[in-house]
């Protein structure tokens, strides 16, 4: 049985960038927990020698010229977004 | 005309070529189904002008002659298919407003083929879940009721297994990470098919588990689904992923004989706990193929068991990456922020308001799998676990095997809300016929195969060899002939 503490749920929910209140943790480790437990039965198979899988189809993938193709919607872009200012994306101060 | 929206695609076709009917009266039929079935909660952006539109552009064209066979279809489009200018969501709260100023090449085939867009339709959050419960539209409500409760149509595809089901659509557009398109047919008494990875265009389909997805269609019968199925695949530049091999006409596939084909029956299938009339109707399915001239041969696919695990760490993996580019700055939802705020805040907040419970619980549990220490023991075991799930099916297809019939599910459809305090494993157990094909890349397809003891229907499954979807739905549609369900739901709604 995996057990995931709360230290680890907090660190977890921080990597994932979800803001997770600390009343919520231990649900959520306990979640976590059941879940890592379930794929533990991975375990069981012997995998020696197996490489992982990469691409389910054996195929090569295409090759395509490396050229500009598009361009010049600046507007498209930035018509659905939650804040845009003078042609940019706006975010809140990310340097001091 | 009344009731032209419980035609089949095939017949509707027909009848539009022959002039017997146009798309418009056939929209219509169908805009007012939808109207009268709000209940049901499936279609949850409905676009009558823009179908009437469609629809008259359609008849505009089949009186020209010589338009594509979904020419002047009414069509649902699940949600998670981005829509020029028409909102699309993946029925998440992160996506609210969002109007892609493009459209997915899959959707986009089927309105060049002159399919008529009705509207988008409830799913699962992100396509993450099993009963339409995640979405943040509320519940889609299945059409088939037995009791007082209302049921699951499934998932993720439930709002598109619904519509079909209740005549609102002709057919509609479903996607299938690891069942969402054959769970729902199969507890809607629908057909369902998902293709070969790589038949389909993902380009414009928001991602869940990239190495997973595949679009499908969602139809009354086998022949519709060949003929849907069609227009929605072909190579596509914007996909590299997309197969670039010639699509055959599904349709003329369709012969009836399937005198000599080898159908396997995987001993690993017969679970724990299966219910007595799902066994009954898995060999009854296995008796009409034989009666129809098949060969019947036990198969061992010996890593089945470990299936669902790898499943659900490797589509978490694939779907806490996908899922990072929602961060409130270039589309959706954005938190309102406190004084003094910096980005981190931004993203922290604006992923914890508009990613659902499900949905965040995935993410993760996949950035868990992928961080430094864990990634070898959880997502590099399960990718070489994929590897041998895979090679099972590659040894059966070498010795001979044409198909693979299985259960779809389960069970048949619960209730709404019945498993709100299950483990979320239980809820995963539904997947465990259906996600070993998405892992192996294969096509699959559930068509309805019986009723149960409460009058709900049960599905079965085929799985087929990769590309050979033609001979996959020529099996299934003996089978559906010799199964014979007509049933359909009382109206209720």
């Amino acid at each position: 049985m995996s057990e995931i503490d709360l230290e680890t749920a907090r660190k977890v929910a921080h990597l994932a960038r979800i803001a997770v209140p600390d009343e919520n943790l231990p649900a959520l480790a306990q979640d976590l927990s059941r879940i890592l437990t379930f794929m533990e039965e991975l375990n069981e198979v012997d995998v020696e020698g197996v490489e992982p899988m990469t691409s389910v189809t054996p195929m090569r993938l295409k090759r395509r010229a490396d050229a500009v193709t598009d361009g010049g919607i600046q507007a498209r872009i930035l018509s659905n977004a939650p804040d845009a200012r003078e042609g940019f994306f706006a975010v809140p101060k990310v340097v001091e | 005309m009344s009731d032209l929206n419980k035609l089949t695609l095939a017949d509707a076709r027909d009848r539009l070529r022959a002039g017997d009917v146009t798309s418009v009266e056939l929209t219509e039929a169908c805009l007012r189904a939808i109207d009268g079935a709000d209940q049901l909660n499936a279609f949850v952006h409905k676009t009558p002008d823009l179908a009437l539109e469609r629809a008259k552009a359609a008849d505009a064209r089949i009186s020209e002659g010589d338009a594509p066979a979904m020419c002047g279809i009414p069509v649902g489009i699940k949600d998670l298919f981005c829509t020029e200018g028409v909102a699309s969501q993946a029925a998440s709260g992160i996506l609210k407003g969002f109007r892609p100023e493009y459209e997915s090449t899959v959707s986009g085939q089927l309105r060049d083929a002159g399919a008529v867009m009705l509207g988008k339709l409830n799913m699962d959050e992100f396509a993450m879940g099993s009963s339409n419960e995640t979405s943040v539209y509320g519940n889609a409500v299945n059409p088939w009721k037995v009791d007082g409760r209302d049921l699951t149509p499934g998932g993720s595809s439930g709002g598109s297994a619904a519509a079909v089901a209740a005549d609102l659509c002709l057919a509609a557009t479903g996607t299938d990470t690891g069942g969402s398109i054959r769970q729902p047919a199969a507890f809607t008494g629908t057909v369902g098919i998902k293709p070969t990875y790589g038949r389909c265009s993902r380009w414009g389909i928001v991602a869940f588990a990239s190495s997973l997805d595949q679009a499908g269609p969602m139809t009354k019968t086998v022949r519709d689904a060949a003929i849907m199925l069609q227009a929605m695949c072909g190579h596509d530049p914007k996909d590299s992923t997309s197969a670039d091999l010639p699509v055959p006409d599904f349709e003329s596939m369709l012969t009836g004989d399937i005198r000599g084909k080898k159908i396997g029956i995987p001993r690993e299938y017969q679970i724990d706990g299966m219910p007595t009339e799902i066994a009954a109707l898995w060999a009854q399915g296995a008796d009409m193929l034989r009666d129809a001239g098949a060969e019947i041969v036990d198969i061992s696919l010996p890593h089945t068991k470990y299936a669902l695990p790898a499943y659900y760490v490797i589509a978490p993996a694939e779907a806490s990456s996908n899922l990072a580019r929602y961060d409130g700055v270039r589309y959706g939802h954005r938190a309102k922020l406190a004084a003094g705020d910096g980005i981190t805040q931004m993203y922290e907040k604006t992923r914890a308001e508009g990613f659902g419970a499900e949905v965040q619980r995935r993410v993760m549990i996949g950035t868990y799998v992928l961080s430094a220490g864990f990634y070898d023991a959880y997502y590099n075991r399960a990718r070489k676990v994929r590897s041998l799930i895979k090679r099972d099916f590659d040894t059966v297809f070498a010795d001979g095997i044409d198909a693979i019939l299985t259960p779809a599910t389960p069970s048949a459809a619960f209730g709404l809300g019945e498993m709100a305090n299950a483990d979320p494993v239980q809820m995963y157990l539904n997947d465990v016929f259906t996600v070993t094909v998405n892992l192996a890349g294969l096509p699959g397809i559930a068509l309805p195969a019986g009723l149960d003891a409460q009058g709900l229907p049960l599905g079965l499954q085929l799985i087929g060899r990769p590309w050979e979807e033609g001979e996959l739905l020529k099996t299934a549609h003996v089978l559906e002939g010799a199964a014979g369900f007509v049933s359909k739901p009382a109206k209720w709604w």
